[in-house]
């Protein structure tokens, strides 16, 4: 590993004013620093700052610190409570001990698990060294993107907890040099494009401070799926977050969001409306299916997602219907 | 000057280190950001100030800077549990995270689970369970065992305990008697 220099910030304007990167729990930065694939000069140790509180707010709705760990978000009752696809998702996700360090801002800025990209040996990654190519293109794409990718890029992103959030419509609050903002979920991660070295729309010193979770509106059946190779502590081949809201034997209300598909959490609203008023059941969840799913570009290894998404999305609906 | 050193004392590590120490420890990259800084890790209730780099790990700063080496290196990335500690009672890889950055902190080691001769419950459960085969995953098990107890499960079936074991790897394939070894514990509410 590279030699670094390093500061504690003991404040928020501190830790914003210090050039450097940020780290919090550290599990994807330290593993990252090994491989050589991130080589900062310098980190900020943000762990002291007031900032891992998880808290009721006015609204009904939930604000969880940037710097709560995982597994305190996943035991929080009022989050158990109100947002359960979010705490099966994080549960889901890593292993006790990861979720004990990793914290919530830093789970959204997870790097992507793309061989090609985590190896420093593959000369060729757009995301790693930008207009070296993409080696995942013509190599063993088997975990990759089938949705948004682009000729620069077809890496996925690897959080459970943030397919959970974007059906959510969580919001993303960040505090940087230039003052204060919040960033809709949908528009926190975005497309590879042409420049897959910028995974979220984060400016330069932004560090974040929460995630707000809205209030859940009526009740409401959800499930979060999570198909892998192996039944424990492996990333999501698809994964899919489903949150019905379900009225007089009708739909009233469909969230549903896709990992492993793709460089971000991956909603359709026209798959979500076209469930609003409809009754439940296979035939409304395939057509749901079929158009999130519509636009799939799979590569030579990974044409199986396509087929595994639809049905995991039609069982991801079946199991939350059948909850209440 | 020590002389007539009996050759039984110098241990299989001793001379493994004296190998690979020399080259191991020479930094990668000589670099004028390099900087040392006095960090105080409270480990098993003792404290200890050491004169470490930023990038020391914790596992390292354990094994390679106060020879405390019961916790084990597996695969240095956060896959495989051998490395487990408890940061303030929760298991955590010590192989992923910086030491400097657990100032204050009370870390917990294997070696500081037992109360003098007696063995926490968790280690004499591996033991009489015969929870392990080579051993080397071991000290990990049972420290992430310890952190399982510590998080107050209820009702926790053998696919609950498997679950929740899962950061830890044993290649030996011992985990129908971990199994056993945790669940005796859990059972008992945390007495052997």
């Amino acid at each position: 590993m590279i030699p670094f220099t390093y500061n504690r910030a003991a404040g928020i304007d501190e830790a914003i004013g210090t050039h450097g990167r940020f780290i919090a729990g550290g599990t994807n930065l330290i593993d990252l620093m090994k491989y050589g694939v991130e080589n900062p000069d310098h980190l900020v140790d943000i762990n002291r700052l007031p900032l891992a509180d998880i808290e009721a707010l006015p609204d009904g709705g939930l604000r969880i610190g940037a710097l709560a760990r995982n597994s305190d978000m996943a035991n929080h009752a009022q989050l158990k409570q109100n947002y359960p696809v979010l705490a099966e998702a994080i549960l889901a996700g890593a292993s006790p001990q990861l979720r004990n360090l990793a914290t919530a801002g830093g789970n959204l800025l997870q790097r992507t698990r793309c061989y090609y990209f985590y190896d420093a040996g593959f000369a060729q990654c757009n995301k790693r060294t930008p207009g070296s190519g993409c080696a995942a293109l013509n190599g063993y794409n088997r975990i990759h993107a089938i949705l948004g990718t682009s000729e620069h890029c077809i890496a996925t992103h690897p959080s459970d907890m943030a397919v959970a959030m974007a059906a959510l419509e969580a919001v993303v609050y960040v505090q940087g040099p230039q003052g204060k903002r919040r960033i809709p979920f949908s528009e926190f991660h975005r497309l590879p494009g042409a420049t897959p070295q910028i995974d979220t729309n984060l400016n330069a010193g932004e560090l974040i401070t929460s995630i707000d979770l809205p209030p859940v509106a009526a009740p409401s059946r959800a499930y979060y799926l999570k198909v892998r190779d192996r039944r424990s502590y492996a990333f999501a081949l698809v994964s899919v977050a489903a949150i019905l809201q379900i009225d007089n034997g009708s739909i009233k209300q469909a969230r549903i969001a896709l990992g492993g598909v793709a460089h971000k959490p991956w909603r359709v609203p026209a798959a979500e409306h076209a469930l609003t008023g409809k009754q439940p059941g296979e035939a409304a969840y395939k057509e749901a299916a079929n158009l999130l799913l519509a636009g799939a570009h799979p590569h030579e290894h990974n044409a199986f997602k396509v087929e595994m998404a639809k049905r995991a999305v039609i069982r991801a609906l079946t199991v939350a219907e059948s909850r209440s | 000057m020590q002389k007539d050193l009996p050759l039984f004392e110098v241990t299989r590590r001793d001379f493994v280190g004296a190998v690979v120490g020399a080259a191991a420890l020479v930094p990668e990259t000589a670099s004028a950001q390099s900087q040392q800084s006095s960090v105080t890790l409270k480990i098993n209730r003792q404290s200890h100030t050491l004169n470490i780099e930023p990038r020391v790990t914790l596992l390292d700063a354990l094994r390679e800077y106060l020879q405390m080496t019961g916790t084990k290196k597996g695969c240095d990335h956060g896959q495989c549990g051998a490395c487990t500690v408890l940061i303030d009672g929760r298991r955590v890889n010590s192989c992923l995270t910086f030491a400097i950055m657990h100032e204050g902190a009370e870390i917990t080691t294997i070696e500081g689970l037992a109360q003098g001769d007696q063995l926490h419950a968790m280690q004499a459960a591996f033991l009489k369970q015969d929870g392990f085969q080579c051993g080397y995953c071991t000290s990990g098990q049972i420290c992430s065992a310890v952190g399982l107890l510590n998080e107050g499960h209820k009702d926790l079936s053998d696919d609950d305990i498997r679950e929740l074991m899962s950061g830890n790897i044993c290649r030996c394939g011992a985990y129908p008697n971990i199994v056993t070894a945790v669940k005796s514990v859990y059972q008992q509410g945390g007495h052997a």
